[in-house]
Protein backbone atom coordinates (compact mmCIF):
# COMPACT_ATOMS: atom_id res chain seq x y z
CA UNK A 1 0.00 0.00 0.00
CA UNK A 2 0.97 3.40 -0.93
CA UNK A 3 1.95 6.18 1.53
CA UNK A 4 -0.43 8.68 -0.07
CA UNK A 5 -2.92 7.78 -2.91
CA UNK A 6 -4.84 9.94 -4.71
CA UNK A 7 -8.19 8.76 -5.85
CA UNK A 8 -10.33 9.99 -9.34
CA UNK A 9 -9.84 13.71 -7.68
CA UNK A 10 -12.20 15.96 -9.37
CA UNK A 11 -12.47 19.57 -8.07
CA UNK A 12 -15.32 22.51 -9.74
CA UNK A 13 -15.11 25.96 -8.79
CA UNK A 14 -18.74 27.10 -8.48
CA UNK A 15 -18.98 30.87 -9.06
CA UNK A 16 -21.71 33.33 -10.46
CA UNK A 17 -20.58 33.28 -14.08
CA UNK A 18 -19.81 30.24 -14.66
CA UNK A 19 -19.00 26.12 -12.83
CA UNK A 20 -15.51 25.80 -13.54
CA UNK A 21 -13.83 22.52 -13.33
CA UNK A 22 -10.20 23.28 -11.98
CA UNK A 23 -8.96 19.31 -12.31
CA UNK A 24 -10.30 16.35 -13.77
CA UNK A 25 -10.08 12.68 -12.61
CA UNK A 26 -7.11 12.82 -11.27
CA UNK A 27 -5.27 9.79 -9.64
CA UNK A 28 -1.09 9.00 -8.45
CA UNK A 29 0.51 7.65 -5.16
CA UNK A 30 3.18 8.35 -3.09
CA UNK A 31 5.45 5.98 -1.73
CA UNK A 32 6.68 6.63 1.93
CA UNK A 33 10.00 8.41 1.69
CA UNK A 34 9.40 9.35 -1.68
CA UNK A 35 9.80 12.81 -3.39
CA UNK A 36 7.34 14.06 -6.02
CA UNK A 37 6.92 17.04 -7.98
CA UNK A 38 3.93 18.33 -9.99
CA UNK A 39 4.78 20.55 -12.33
CA UNK A 40 2.90 22.41 -14.82
CA UNK A 41 2.00 25.59 -16.08
CA UNK A 42 -0.40 27.83 -14.05
CA UNK A 43 -4.12 27.35 -14.65
CA UNK A 44 -3.64 22.91 -13.89
CA UNK A 45 -4.91 23.06 -10.20
CA UNK A 46 -1.67 22.80 -8.63
CA UNK A 47 -2.15 24.75 -5.80
CA UNK A 48 -6.49 23.36 -5.30
CA UNK A 49 -4.70 19.57 -5.20
CA UNK A 50 -2.50 20.39 -2.70
CA UNK A 51 -5.56 21.92 -0.46
CA UNK A 52 -7.52 19.10 -1.14
CA UNK A 53 -4.68 16.42 -0.64
CA UNK A 54 -3.97 18.37 2.91
CA UNK A 55 -7.47 18.27 3.99
CA UNK A 56 -8.54 22.08 3.44
CA UNK A 57 -10.54 21.66 0.44
CA UNK A 58 -13.71 19.00 -0.02
CA UNK A 59 -12.59 17.35 -3.70
CA UNK A 60 -15.83 17.32 -5.48
CA UNK A 61 -15.62 13.53 -6.55
CA UNK A 62 -12.93 10.92 -5.40
CA UNK A 63 -10.61 10.53 -2.20
CA UNK A 64 -7.30 10.97 -0.47
CA UNK A 65 -5.94 8.01 1.08
CA UNK A 66 -3.13 8.57 3.63
CA UNK A 67 -1.80 5.74 5.40
CA UNK A 68 -4.50 3.61 4.86
CA UNK A 69 -6.92 6.29 6.18
CA UNK A 70 -9.64 8.20 3.98
CA UNK A 71 -10.84 10.63 6.86
CA UNK A 72 -8.07 13.35 7.57
CA UNK A 73 -7.40 16.83 9.20
CA UNK A 74 -5.70 19.42 8.36
CA UNK A 75 -2.78 19.07 10.87
CA UNK A 76 -2.39 15.61 11.44
CA UNK A 77 0.06 14.01 9.59
CA UNK A 78 0.96 16.66 7.22
CA UNK A 79 3.14 19.68 7.09
CA UNK A 80 1.95 22.59 3.99
CA UNK A 81 4.62 24.61 3.50
CA UNK A 82 3.19 27.77 1.52
CA UNK A 83 4.24 30.19 -1.83
CA UNK A 84 5.81 32.86 1.05
CA UNK A 85 6.88 32.21 4.73
CA UNK A 86 3.46 33.78 6.07
CA UNK A 87 5.32 34.42 9.35
CA UNK A 88 2.84 35.45 11.76
CA UNK A 89 4.98 39.22 12.34
CA UNK A 90 3.64 39.59 15.90
CA UNK A 91 4.85 36.90 17.04
CA UNK A 92 8.47 36.19 17.52
CA UNK A 93 10.51 33.42 15.68
CA UNK A 94 10.55 30.59 18.68
CA UNK A 95 6.45 30.93 18.82
CA UNK A 96 6.01 31.12 15.08
CA UNK A 97 7.83 27.92 15.07
CA UNK A 98 5.83 26.52 18.18
CA UNK A 99 2.11 27.53 16.53
CA UNK A 100 1.41 24.25 15.17
CA UNK A 101 2.45 22.07 18.34
CA UNK A 102 0.06 24.63 20.43
CA UNK A 103 -2.83 24.42 17.82
CA UNK A 104 -2.53 20.51 18.10
CA UNK A 105 -2.28 20.84 21.91
CA UNK A 106 0.83 19.13 21.91
CA UNK A 107 3.41 21.64 23.77
CA UNK A 108 4.83 19.73 25.88
CA UNK A 109 8.82 20.10 27.21
CA UNK A 110 10.24 17.55 24.85
CA UNK A 111 8.36 19.02 21.67
CA UNK A 112 9.32 22.40 22.74
CA UNK A 113 12.98 20.85 23.00
CA UNK A 114 12.55 19.67 19.64
CA UNK A 115 11.93 22.60 17.51
CA UNK A 116 14.75 24.36 19.52
CA UNK A 117 17.15 21.95 17.90
CA UNK A 118 15.72 22.08 14.95
CA UNK A 119 15.80 25.93 14.92
CA UNK A 120 19.68 25.25 15.96
CA UNK A 121 19.92 23.08 12.87
CA UNK A 122 18.73 25.55 10.94
CA UNK A 123 21.39 28.31 12.34
CA UNK A 124 18.23 29.80 13.85
CA UNK A 125 18.72 29.46 17.58
CA UNK A 126 20.36 33.03 18.00
CA UNK A 127 17.49 34.78 16.37
CA UNK A 128 14.70 32.67 18.18
CA UNK A 129 13.33 35.76 19.89
CA UNK A 130 13.60 38.31 17.21
CA UNK A 131 10.74 39.01 15.27
CA UNK A 132 9.84 37.99 11.59
CA UNK A 133 10.28 41.55 10.21
CA UNK A 134 14.21 41.57 11.24
CA UNK A 135 15.52 38.62 9.25
CA UNK A 136 16.18 37.88 5.72
CA UNK A 137 14.00 35.96 3.22
CA UNK A 138 16.00 33.34 2.91
CA UNK A 139 15.93 32.88 7.39
CA UNK A 140 12.46 33.55 6.88
CA UNK A 141 11.71 30.71 4.66
CA UNK A 142 13.92 28.86 6.93
CA UNK A 143 11.81 29.64 9.91
CA UNK A 144 8.59 28.54 8.16
CA UNK A 145 10.41 25.39 7.40
CA UNK A 146 10.80 24.80 10.96
CA UNK A 147 7.31 25.68 12.06
CA UNK A 148 6.18 23.01 9.14
CA UNK A 149 8.44 20.37 10.85
CA UNK A 150 7.81 20.98 14.31
CA UNK A 151 4.66 19.05 14.31
CA UNK A 152 6.64 16.26 13.00
CA UNK A 153 4.39 15.43 9.50
CA UNK A 154 5.47 12.36 7.89
CA UNK A 155 4.07 14.24 4.35
CA UNK A 156 5.08 17.90 3.41
CA UNK A 157 3.21 19.61 1.02
CA UNK A 158 5.46 22.42 -0.73
CA UNK A 159 3.61 25.10 -2.79
CA UNK A 160 6.43 26.57 -4.79
CA UNK A 161 7.96 27.45 -1.15
CA UNK A 162 11.05 28.86 -3.14
CA UNK A 163 9.35 30.89 -5.96
CA UNK A 164 9.54 34.06 -4.27
CA UNK A 165 13.37 33.79 -2.97
CA UNK A 166 16.33 35.29 -5.05
CA UNK A 167 18.31 32.65 -6.96
CA UNK A 168 21.34 31.61 -4.46
CA UNK A 169 18.87 31.52 -1.13
CA UNK A 170 16.98 29.24 -3.02
CA UNK A 171 19.40 26.72 -4.24
CA UNK A 172 20.57 26.41 -0.83
CA UNK A 173 17.30 26.04 0.52
CA UNK A 174 16.58 23.49 -2.00
CA UNK A 175 19.62 21.55 -0.67
CA UNK A 176 18.54 22.31 2.79
CA UNK A 177 14.87 21.00 2.28
CA UNK A 178 15.95 17.64 0.40
CA UNK A 179 18.52 17.08 3.33
CA UNK A 180 15.97 17.41 5.89
CA UNK A 181 13.48 15.60 4.57
CA UNK A 182 16.05 12.26 3.34
CA UNK A 183 17.17 12.53 7.18
CA UNK A 184 13.91 11.96 8.47
CA UNK A 185 12.80 9.78 5.86
CA UNK A 186 9.93 12.19 5.07
CA UNK A 187 7.44 11.87 1.59
CA UNK A 188 7.00 15.32 0.16
CA UNK A 189 4.61 16.80 -2.44
CA UNK A 190 6.21 19.38 -4.13
CA UNK A 191 3.96 22.38 -6.63
CA UNK A 192 6.29 24.51 -9.13
CA UNK A 193 6.26 25.45 -12.24
CA UNK A 194 10.51 25.74 -11.92
CA UNK A 195 11.26 22.72 -14.42
CA UNK A 196 15.08 22.61 -12.81
CA UNK A 197 13.50 23.01 -9.38
CA UNK A 198 11.52 19.56 -10.16
CA UNK A 199 14.23 17.82 -11.65
CA UNK A 200 16.75 18.51 -9.37
CA UNK A 201 14.49 17.82 -6.06
CA UNK A 202 12.14 15.01 -6.52
CA UNK A 203 12.42 11.24 -7.40
CA UNK A 204 9.57 11.71 -9.62
CA UNK A 205 8.01 14.41 -11.72
CA UNK A 206 4.34 14.26 -12.59
CA UNK A 207 3.70 16.37 -15.87
CA UNK A 208 -0.01 18.26 -15.67
CA UNK A 209 -1.56 19.89 -18.58
CA UNK A 210 -3.76 23.03 -17.83
CA UNK A 211 -7.81 23.59 -17.94
CA UNK A 212 -8.94 21.18 -16.13
CA UNK A 213 -5.68 19.95 -14.56
CA UNK A 214 -4.88 16.05 -15.28
CA UNK A 215 -1.85 14.46 -15.70
CA UNK A 216 -0.43 14.76 -19.25
CA UNK A 217 3.27 12.18 -18.64
CA UNK A 218 4.83 10.98 -15.28
CA UNK A 219 8.69 10.86 -15.60
CA UNK A 220 11.10 8.57 -13.26
CA UNK A 221 14.44 10.62 -12.37
CA UNK A 222 17.26 8.25 -12.73
CA UNK A 223 18.65 6.96 -9.81
CA UNK A 224 21.96 8.42 -9.64
CA UNK A 225 20.34 12.19 -10.25
CA UNK A 226 17.97 11.24 -7.24
CA UNK A 227 20.85 10.69 -5.07
CA UNK A 228 22.58 14.00 -6.05
CA UNK A 229 21.81 16.84 -3.64
CA UNK A 230 19.77 18.89 -5.74
CA UNK A 231 22.95 21.99 -6.51
CA UNK A 232 24.87 18.58 -7.94
CA UNK A 233 22.03 17.49 -9.61
CA UNK A 234 21.48 20.75 -11.92
CA UNK A 235 25.09 20.48 -12.56
CA UNK A 236 24.95 16.72 -13.99
CA UNK A 237 25.15 16.27 -17.61
CA UNK A 238 21.72 14.12 -16.90
CA UNK A 239 20.31 17.27 -15.63
CA UNK A 240 20.16 19.17 -19.16
CA UNK A 241 19.11 15.92 -20.84
CA UNK A 242 15.77 15.80 -18.70
CA UNK A 243 15.02 19.40 -18.76
CA UNK A 244 15.16 19.59 -22.60
CA UNK A 245 12.63 16.60 -22.77
CA UNK A 246 10.10 17.80 -20.47
CA UNK A 247 10.52 21.52 -21.81
CA UNK A 248 9.70 20.18 -24.92
CA UNK A 249 6.59 18.28 -23.28
CA UNK A 250 5.45 21.43 -21.35
CA UNK A 251 5.84 23.58 -24.19
CA UNK A 252 3.49 21.45 -26.31
CA UNK A 253 0.90 21.61 -23.23
CA UNK A 254 0.89 25.32 -23.24
CA UNK A 255 0.29 25.53 -26.75
CA UNK A 256 -2.03 23.00 -27.25
CA UNK A 257 -5.79 24.28 -27.31
CA UNK A 258 -7.70 22.53 -25.24
CA UNK B 1 36.44 54.23 6.26
CA UNK B 2 37.80 52.94 9.17
CA UNK B 3 35.85 52.41 12.38
CA UNK B 4 36.73 55.90 14.06
CA UNK B 5 36.10 57.74 11.21
CA UNK B 6 32.14 55.97 10.96
CA UNK B 7 31.63 56.52 14.36
CA UNK B 8 32.16 59.98 14.01
CA UNK B 9 29.78 60.12 11.09
CA UNK B 10 27.43 58.76 12.94
CA UNK B 11 27.86 61.20 16.16
CA UNK B 12 26.92 63.90 13.72
CA UNK B 13 23.88 62.00 12.57
CA UNK B 14 22.82 62.12 15.89
CA UNK B 15 23.69 65.58 16.59
CA UNK B 16 21.95 66.33 13.58
CA UNK B 17 18.53 65.33 14.34
CA UNK B 18 18.61 66.22 17.98
CA UNK B 19 19.36 69.55 16.90
CA UNK B 20 16.23 69.28 14.25
CA UNK B 21 13.98 68.28 17.21
CA UNK B 22 15.29 70.93 19.66
CA UNK B 23 14.09 73.90 16.85
CA UNK B 24 10.44 71.69 16.22
CA UNK B 25 10.01 71.65 19.87
CA UNK B 26 11.29 75.58 19.92
CA UNK B 27 9.07 76.41 17.27
CA UNK B 28 5.79 74.56 18.93
CA UNK B 29 6.40 76.61 22.04
CA UNK B 30 7.23 79.58 20.24
CA UNK B 31 3.71 79.04 18.43
CA UNK B 32 1.76 78.72 21.56
CA UNK B 33 3.66 81.69 23.82
CA UNK B 34 2.81 84.05 20.99
CA UNK B 35 -0.58 83.20 20.73
CA UNK B 36 -1.20 83.75 24.42
CA UNK B 37 0.76 86.64 24.57
CA UNK B 38 -1.76 87.97 21.64
CA UNK B 39 -4.78 86.33 22.80
CA UNK B 40 -3.62 88.24 26.20
CA UNK B 41 -2.84 91.90 24.24
CA UNK B 42 -5.76 91.83 22.50
CA UNK B 43 -8.28 91.24 25.65
CA UNK B 44 -6.78 93.87 27.38
CA UNK B 45 -6.62 96.27 24.86
CA UNK B 46 -9.87 95.34 23.99
CA UNK B 47 -9.31 94.81 20.23
CA UNK B 48 -11.52 91.64 20.76
CA UNK B 49 -14.81 91.70 23.29
CA UNK B 50 -13.30 90.07 26.50
CA UNK B 51 -16.42 89.29 27.65
CA UNK B 52 -17.16 86.77 24.68
CA UNK B 53 -13.02 85.79 24.25
CA UNK B 54 -11.95 86.54 27.50
CA UNK B 55 -7.98 86.21 27.85
CA UNK B 56 -5.40 84.00 29.07
CA UNK B 57 -4.93 85.76 32.99
CA UNK B 58 -8.55 86.01 33.17
CA UNK B 59 -8.82 82.19 32.36
CA UNK B 60 -5.72 81.25 34.74
CA UNK B 61 -7.01 83.24 37.42
CA UNK B 62 -10.63 81.22 37.80
CA UNK B 63 -8.77 78.16 37.68
CA UNK B 64 -7.48 78.84 40.52
CA UNK B 65 -10.25 79.85 42.42
CA UNK B 66 -12.26 77.13 41.31
CA UNK B 67 -9.70 74.58 42.03
CA UNK B 68 -9.52 76.01 45.34
CA UNK B 69 -13.10 75.55 46.13
CA UNK B 70 -12.94 72.27 44.89
CA UNK B 71 -15.72 72.33 42.24
CA UNK B 72 -13.35 72.18 39.08
CA UNK B 73 -11.61 68.83 40.36
CA UNK B 74 -15.37 67.18 40.88
CA UNK B 75 -16.69 68.93 37.15
CA UNK B 76 -13.53 67.35 35.84
CA UNK B 77 -13.55 64.06 36.94
CA UNK B 78 -17.18 63.61 37.15
CA UNK B 79 -17.08 63.93 32.98
CA UNK B 80 -13.38 62.21 33.06
CA UNK B 81 -15.26 58.95 34.41
CA UNK B 82 -17.82 59.56 32.04
CA UNK B 83 -16.02 59.69 28.98
CA UNK B 84 -13.68 56.92 29.78
CA UNK B 85 -16.20 54.73 30.32
CA UNK B 86 -18.55 55.61 27.41
CA UNK B 87 -14.96 55.37 25.55
CA UNK B 88 -14.43 51.98 26.79
CA UNK B 89 -17.87 50.59 26.34
CA UNK B 90 -18.08 51.66 22.92
CA UNK B 91 -14.80 50.20 21.92
CA UNK B 92 -15.12 47.14 23.64
CA UNK B 93 -19.11 46.53 22.19
CA UNK B 94 -18.27 47.81 18.79
CA UNK B 95 -15.05 45.24 18.69
CA UNK B 96 -17.40 42.59 20.44
CA UNK B 97 -20.20 43.26 17.32
CA UNK B 98 -17.20 42.99 14.78
CA UNK B 99 -16.11 39.50 16.24
CA UNK B 100 -19.94 38.33 15.73
CA UNK B 101 -20.15 39.89 12.05
CA UNK B 102 -16.64 38.19 11.67
CA UNK B 103 -18.04 34.84 12.70
CA UNK B 104 -21.12 34.41 10.94
CA UNK B 105 -20.83 36.10 7.63
CA UNK B 106 -24.18 35.35 7.40
CA UNK B 107 -25.06 37.58 10.27
CA UNK B 108 -22.93 40.13 8.66
CA UNK B 109 -24.82 40.18 5.68
CA UNK B 110 -28.21 40.63 7.47
CA UNK B 111 -26.82 43.30 9.50
CA UNK B 112 -25.21 45.13 6.47
CA UNK B 113 -28.27 47.89 5.78
CA UNK B 114 -29.35 48.52 9.53
CA UNK B 115 -25.26 49.48 10.25
CA UNK B 116 -25.26 51.46 7.33
CA UNK B 117 -28.28 53.34 8.24
CA UNK B 118 -27.26 53.17 12.01
CA UNK B 119 -23.56 54.92 10.81
CA UNK B 120 -25.36 57.42 8.88
CA UNK B 121 -27.67 58.82 11.66
CA UNK B 122 -26.60 61.45 14.22
CA UNK B 123 -26.52 59.23 17.40
CA UNK B 124 -26.24 62.88 19.41
CA UNK B 125 -29.86 63.16 18.32
CA UNK B 126 -30.61 59.96 20.23
CA UNK B 127 -30.07 61.78 23.00
CA UNK B 128 -33.65 62.80 24.09
CA UNK B 129 -34.66 59.85 24.43
CA UNK B 130 -31.67 58.03 26.04
CA UNK B 131 -32.06 60.29 28.69
CA UNK B 132 -36.08 59.76 29.33
CA UNK B 133 -35.35 56.02 28.76
CA UNK B 134 -32.26 56.02 31.33
CA UNK B 135 -33.30 58.66 33.68
CA UNK B 136 -30.94 61.73 33.39
CA UNK B 137 -27.92 60.78 35.25
CA UNK B 138 -24.31 59.38 34.65
CA UNK B 139 -25.80 55.75 32.89
CA UNK B 140 -27.77 58.04 30.22
CA UNK B 141 -24.48 60.16 29.68
CA UNK B 142 -22.36 56.74 29.59
CA UNK B 143 -24.37 55.42 27.00
CA UNK B 144 -24.76 58.89 24.81
CA UNK B 145 -20.80 58.58 25.51
CA UNK B 146 -20.31 54.96 23.94
CA UNK B 147 -23.38 55.30 21.25
CA UNK B 148 -21.82 57.28 19.16
CA UNK B 149 -18.45 55.52 18.51
CA UNK B 150 -19.55 51.73 18.62
CA UNK B 151 -21.41 51.74 15.45
CA UNK B 152 -18.19 53.70 13.35
CA UNK B 153 -15.70 50.88 15.76
CA UNK B 154 -17.91 47.77 14.58
CA UNK B 155 -17.52 49.18 10.89
CA UNK B 156 -13.96 49.54 10.76
CA UNK B 157 -12.85 46.80 13.13
CA UNK B 158 -15.48 44.38 11.18
CA UNK B 159 -13.74 45.97 7.69
CA UNK B 160 -9.96 45.23 9.18
CA UNK B 161 -10.52 41.34 10.58
CA UNK B 162 -12.14 40.96 7.32
CA UNK B 163 -9.21 42.11 5.21
CA UNK B 164 -6.42 40.32 6.91
CA UNK B 165 -4.57 38.41 4.95
CA UNK B 166 -5.66 35.35 3.83
CA UNK B 167 -2.47 32.99 4.09
CA UNK B 168 -2.29 33.62 7.84
CA UNK B 169 -5.52 31.99 7.90
CA UNK B 170 -4.68 29.25 5.95
CA UNK B 171 -1.75 28.70 8.05
CA UNK B 172 -3.53 28.09 10.99
CA UNK B 173 -5.79 25.98 9.15
CA UNK B 174 -3.25 23.51 7.79
CA UNK B 175 -2.41 22.55 11.28
CA UNK B 176 -5.66 21.77 11.80
CA UNK B 177 -6.70 25.36 13.71
CA UNK B 178 -10.60 25.72 14.40
CA UNK B 179 -12.62 29.20 13.70
CA UNK B 180 -11.48 29.96 17.33
CA UNK B 181 -7.68 29.19 17.08
CA UNK B 182 -8.07 31.36 13.40
CA UNK B 183 -9.82 34.67 15.68
CA UNK B 184 -7.18 34.57 18.38
CA UNK B 185 -4.34 33.47 16.47
CA UNK B 186 -4.56 35.50 13.58
CA UNK B 187 -7.69 37.84 13.27
CA UNK B 188 -7.18 39.53 16.11
CA UNK B 189 -3.80 40.16 16.41
CA UNK B 190 -3.61 41.23 12.88
CA UNK B 191 -6.36 43.75 13.50
CA UNK B 192 -4.16 45.41 16.78
CA UNK B 193 -3.49 48.49 14.32
CA UNK B 194 -7.12 48.72 12.93
CA UNK B 195 -8.21 48.50 16.84
CA UNK B 196 -6.12 51.31 17.97
CA UNK B 197 -6.81 53.68 15.45
CA UNK B 198 -10.29 53.53 15.70
CA UNK B 199 -9.58 54.04 19.45
CA UNK B 200 -7.93 57.12 18.70
CA UNK B 201 -10.64 58.17 16.67
CA UNK B 202 -13.12 57.06 19.55
CA UNK B 203 -11.56 59.69 22.01
CA UNK B 204 -12.64 62.19 20.37
CA UNK B 205 -16.20 61.00 19.72
CA UNK B 206 -16.23 59.71 23.28
CA UNK B 207 -16.00 63.64 24.77
CA UNK B 208 -18.13 64.66 22.02
CA UNK B 209 -21.31 62.46 23.24
CA UNK B 210 -20.75 62.86 27.10
CA UNK B 211 -20.50 66.78 26.62
CA UNK B 212 -23.89 66.99 24.68
CA UNK B 213 -25.08 64.71 27.31
CA UNK B 214 -23.83 66.90 29.78
CA UNK B 215 -25.92 69.73 28.14
CA UNK B 216 -28.99 67.99 28.15
CA UNK B 217 -29.24 67.28 31.61
CA UNK B 218 -26.64 67.20 33.93
CA UNK B 219 -26.03 69.15 37.21
CA UNK B 220 -22.13 68.26 37.32
CA UNK B 221 -19.45 67.62 34.88
CA UNK B 222 -17.83 69.76 32.35
CA UNK B 223 -20.63 69.77 30.01
CA UNK B 224 -22.43 71.14 32.50
CA UNK B 225 -20.00 73.91 33.20
CA UNK B 226 -20.47 75.02 29.63
CA UNK B 227 -24.29 75.24 29.64
CA UNK B 228 -24.11 77.21 32.96
CA UNK B 229 -21.57 79.39 31.48
CA UNK B 230 -23.21 80.13 28.57
CA UNK B 231 -26.94 80.56 30.68
CA UNK B 232 -25.05 83.23 33.03
CA UNK B 233 -22.74 84.94 29.64
CA UNK B 234 -19.56 84.09 31.85
CA UNK B 235 -17.47 83.12 28.75
CA UNK B 236 -14.67 82.97 30.99
CA UNK B 237 -15.79 79.58 32.81
CA UNK B 238 -16.55 78.07 29.36
CA UNK B 239 -12.84 78.70 28.00
CA UNK B 240 -11.65 77.31 31.24
CA UNK B 241 -14.41 73.94 30.89
CA UNK B 242 -12.39 73.74 27.45
CA UNK B 243 -9.34 73.92 28.25
CA UNK B 244 -9.76 70.99 30.99
CA UNK B 245 -11.46 69.23 27.62
CA UNK B 246 -7.92 69.60 25.86
CA UNK B 247 -5.84 68.84 28.64
CA UNK B 248 -7.78 65.23 29.52
CA UNK B 249 -8.71 64.67 25.67
CA UNK B 250 -5.08 65.09 25.06
CA UNK B 251 -3.66 62.75 27.81
CA UNK B 252 -6.34 60.12 26.87
CA UNK B 253 -4.84 60.21 23.29
CA UNK B 254 -1.15 59.81 25.01
CA UNK B 255 -2.70 56.77 27.28
CA UNK B 256 -3.67 55.01 23.73
CA UNK B 257 -0.36 55.89 22.18
CA UNK B 258 1.11 54.06 25.15
CA UNK B 259 -1.34 51.18 24.51
CA UNK B 260 -0.33 51.17 21.24
CA UNK B 261 3.67 50.74 22.12
CA UNK B 262 2.64 47.75 24.48
CA UNK B 263 0.54 46.13 21.69
CA UNK B 264 2.30 46.47 18.76
CA UNK B 265 5.61 44.57 19.48
CA UNK B 266 6.60 44.31 15.79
Amino acid sequence: MSFLQVNGISHVYLTKTKAKEAIADLSFSIEEGEFVSLLGPSGCGKSTLLSIISGLLQPTEGNVIIQGKTKHKPGESMGYMLQQDYLFPWKTIEDNCLIGLKLTNRLTKESIDGTLNLLDQMGLYDVRHAYPDQLSGGMRQRVALVRTLATGPDLLLLDEPFSALDYQTKLKLENLVSATLKTHNKSALLVTHDIGEAIAMSDRVILLSPRPGKIARTFQMPSHLRELIPFDARNDPEFAEHFQVIWKELDSLEQSPT
Amino acid sequence: MNNLQLEKQHSAYLKRLRKEKYEITGWQLFILLAFLTLWETAGRFNWIDPLLFSYPSKISSLFVAKLSDGSLALHTSVTLLETIAGFILGTALGTLFAAALWWSRKASRISDPYLVVLNSMPKVALGPIIIVALGPGYLAIITMGASISIIITTLVIYHAFHTVEPNYVKVIQSFGGNKKHTFLEVILPASFPAIISTLKVNVGLSWVGVIVGEFLVSKQGLGYMIIYGFQVFNFTLVLLSLFMIAVFSSLMYLGVEWLERKLIKN
